[in-house]
């Protein structure tokens, strides 16, 4: 006992804790930890693959998409080369070598017709700069072939009115990149003027703005009402006996059983015109026949569906943290002198900030990236982000517009995580 | 009669139920003088808690009436009572430093703040936590968030404190320690505690007086010592302090004794506590702590010999379990003096008692 002790004291003057044989102990510790470490790697590797695979690696590729287009890149590969070196302020053409090689390039495409690399989509990528503009590379792409090996600029010029316009060639030198950050720019409302600077688009093609703001407010007053209307009951659920709490618990996760799809189509048969709401509105003389509310396929539809899904997601970690603060907290606040609605506020609030943080947390973040329901109650104004970028992948196919989207909406969750992180902090979260 | 002569606290036919068919509290009558610590002892679900949270204002009672100061507060807030409380497991607010706990109730009052500041800090001293005012509960250990808690239920002068079992969570060095400064605090400060516990030793160190309840009843109201001493029925001389029980038969009675024919067939001549006549089954009730071994002849009136069964040796003294007038659980306390000749396990021993330290109780 002498001995060990002794050599203990001499060890941690010098600094460094060593065992009886020598080893320092930070080595040992680790050497001896070593197994249980790698089980715990084993142990969580099967879920880690699993997220790299169906959610690192496709975010990874949405955010690259976004500003990685290569079709000009991969149709007209020569001629994206060569027009960097036109001056657009020279010359208000591409010189006739130029010119040339773009026709070659195009009569080389159409005998390859690789996948991914045909006239169809450089086509594509330019309608999306200069809408009405596909058909004539199309239909260049046919006549080429033939072309006389002199003169290409006039040759081509004559094929169609639109290759005589300079804004076409002065688009297609700024697109000849694999990277761009056109579709950003289109993302929030903005477009290229003919001198090439970032405007604002006109105010009705401008849509996508109003859209993320109404996705924020709407997002913002789903999360409230939540708030509002789970607040009680959990306060209530936490108080009484396990018995009646675990009934109204069930009846809170009882929607949870349900589809969500079946859930919504619920929601049209009773919030339609001819909806249950609605006509026992009219039966007892709130509304006239004719003048029945509209409460579905509008901004209200959405506010009321996406609260009823989304409720229980405030209610649980509420709930969970409600639970967790004895009674006689409140109890010793009035005690003391405190009055209910006092120590309400000075002693049970603040104890259950972590649960309403948690809460509107999570239900905000969803209801942000909320797809389903709005598409089906929303109509028109109560369509959220979500849908449009659902639109592009879906009907435009302009997957590029809809990641640039999608990367928007990323870096706004991400921005406001960041300032709850800032002002409620993010380990005073309380999920359950 | 002047007026701090009155009671504080007085319990008049009060019952309570919580379901309707079950009374946890029968009938209680109790009164609390001004000054006094009265201690309400018993087993869980006895009724204790269930009187003090009456009391405190959080459950009402279903019958009867409670006064405080000579008015009844049935019907007032438990936050216009003006009682100061420590729970059982202190209930700091988390969220706010020891100070900021302290001040609450001086907040409530609307105090100034330098009167606050004086306040908290006086309390913080009374407790010997001067230097601990900024630091959060969670920060202190157990049995200093215990003082803090008793700091916070005394830092508004309140003229009465009540306790629920407030040394629960400490380990027993802790405990005993508390108990003293409980107890000093109280009788520095003069102000009237109801203190609630289940611990029999917490109850006797700190009590001017204790109520042992029973079954929503009290069983014996009496101090200390009486209450070891004298336990006035068979629950009371079980729960305080450790008790040889032997069942019989009352066979005589002549004015304060009686003999008691056990079902082995001994007699044993005890003091009549509430037996009244003879035929009457009784249990009789006797200390460890006061049978004699090897006593010497003539002095005691009743005795035996005895199988030693089991002998535990504890320090100060010798536990000898012994089979006697047909228990196999008698309990004998041999002091570990000097001199004593030693018992042998499975042998046979003389021992006895006096008739005064023997008391036949009815069933």
């Amino acid at each position: 006992m002498v001995a060990s002790a002794s050599s203990i004291e001499s060890s941690s003057t010098s600094g460094v804790i060593v065992a009886e044989d020598g080893i320092p102990l930070k080595a040992k510790l680790a050497r001896t930890t070593r197994r249980t470490r790698l089980r715990a790697l084993l142990l969580t590797m099967p879920l880690l693959l699993f997220l790299v695979i169906t959610f690192v690696i496709p975010i990874g590729q949405m955010l690259l998409r976004s500003v990685n287009h290569t079709a000009v890149v991969n149709v007209v590969p020569n001629f994206a080369v060569a027009i960097q070196d036109w001056d657009e302020n020279d010359s208000e053409y591409p010189s006739e070598e130029l010119i040339k090689i773009f026709v070659q390039d195009l009569a080389r495409a159409r005998k390859v017709r690789e996948v991914g690399k045909t006239v169809g989509n450089l086509a594509v990528r330019v309608n999306y700069e200069i809408p009405g503009t596909a058909s004539i590379f199309k239909s260049a792409a046919r006549k080429v072939g033939k072309f006389e090996d002199e003169n290409y600029r006039e040759q081509l010029f004559a094929l169609h009115k639109k290759w005589q316009n300079p804004n076409l060639w002065r688009t297609l030198k700024r697109i000849s990149h694999a990277y761009t950050p056109s579709f950003y720019v289109a993302a929030i409302d903005r477009q290229y003027d003919e001198q090439g600077n970032i405007v604002k688009k006109p105010e009705k093609l401008s849509i996508y703005v109003d859209i993320f703001l109404r996705t924020l407010w709407l997002s913002a007053v789903i999360t409230g009402i939540c708030l509002l209307l789970a607040f009680p009951i959990s306060f209530l659920m936490s108080v009484l006996p396990l018995k009646t709490s675990n009934l109204l618990m069930i009846m809170v996760l009882l929607p949870f059983w349900t589809s969500l799809l079946v859930r919504t189509t619920a929601w049209i048969a009773i919030l339609q015109s001819q909806g249950v709401i609605n006509n026992i509105l009219v039966w007892l003389g709130v509304f006239g026949d004719e003048s029945r509310p509209q409460m579905i396929y509008n901004q209200t539809g959405t506010i009321i569906t996406m609260v009823h899904i989304l409720l229980p997601f405030m209610v649980l970690p509420l709930f969970s943290v409600m639970k967790t603060i004895p009674p006689s907290y409140m109890r010793a606040a009035r005690s003391m002198g405190g009055s209910w609605l006092y120590s309400f506020y000075r002693i049970y609030l603040p104890q259950t900030v972590p649960g309403i943080a948690a809460g509107t947390l999570l239900v905000f973040i969803l209801a942000i990236g909320y797809y389903i329901t709005p598409a089906i109650v929303g109509g028109q104004d109560g369509l959220l982000i979500s849908n449009l970028i659902a639109g592009h992948m879906q009907q435009s196919l302009n997957w590029s517009l809809a990641a640039a989207l999608g990367s928007i909406l990323l870096v706004i969750v991400l921005f406001l995580y960041w300032l709850y992180n800032k002002f409620v902090g993010v380990d005073n979260l309380k999920f359950g | 009669m002047t007026v701090s002569n009155d009671p504080l606290v007085q319990f008049q036919h009060v019952q309570k139920s919580y379901d309707g068919e079950v009374l946890v509290v029968k009938d209680l009558n109790l009164d609390v003088e001004r000054g006094e610590f009265l201690t309400m002892l018993g087993p869980s679900g006895s009724g204790k808690t269930t009187c003090l949270m009456m009391l405190a204002g959080f459950e009402p009672a279903t019958h009867g009436e409670i006064y405080l100061a000579g008015k009844p507060i049935n019907k007032v807030a438990p936050h216009k009572r003006g009682i100061g409380m420590v729970f059982q497991n202190y209930a700091l607010f988390p969220h706010m430093s020891v100070e900021e706990n302290l001040a609450f109730p001086l907040q409530v009052r609307n105090m100034s703040r330098s009167d606050q500041e004086d306040r908290v800090k006086k309390a913080l001293d009374m407790v010997q936590l001067g230097d601990f005012g900024k630091r959060r509960p969670a920060q202190l250990s157990g049995g200093q968030q215990q003082r803090v808690a008793v700091a916070r239920a005394l830092v508004f002068d309140p003229d009465l404190v009540l306790m629920d079992e407030p040394l629960g969570a400490l380990d027993k060095n802790l405990r005993e320690q508390m108990q003293y400064e409980i107890k000093h605090i109280h009788e520095r400060l003069g102000v009237t505690v109801v203190y609630v516990t289940h611990d029999q030793s917490e109850a006797l160190t700190m009590s001017n007086r204790i109520a042992v309840f029973n079954d929503g009843v009290i069983q014996q109201l009496a101090p200390p010592a009486d209450l070891y001493e004298r336990p006035e029925n068979a629950f009371v001389a079980q729960f305080i302090g450790e008790n040889n029980r032997l069942a019989g038969t009352v066979r005589e009675l002549n004015g304060e004794h009686c003999a008691v024919e056990t079902v082995d067939g001994s007699i044993v001549h005890a003091l009549a506590v509430n037996v009244t006549k003879p035929g009457e089954s009784c249990t009789l009730s006797l200390r460890p702590e006061r049978v004699i071994t090897n006593p010497e002849p003539g002095s005691v009136n009743n005795n035996f010999q005895a199988n030693v069964v089991e002998l535990i040796y504890l320090g100060d003294h010798i536990r000898a379990r012994m089979s006697l007038c047909g228990n196999d659980e008698f309990i004998v306390k041999v002091p570990n003096s000097a001199g004593k000749s030693a018992l042998q396990e499975g042998a046979s021993a003389p021992i006895g008692w006096l008739e005064e330290d023997c008391r036949a109780l009815a069933m």
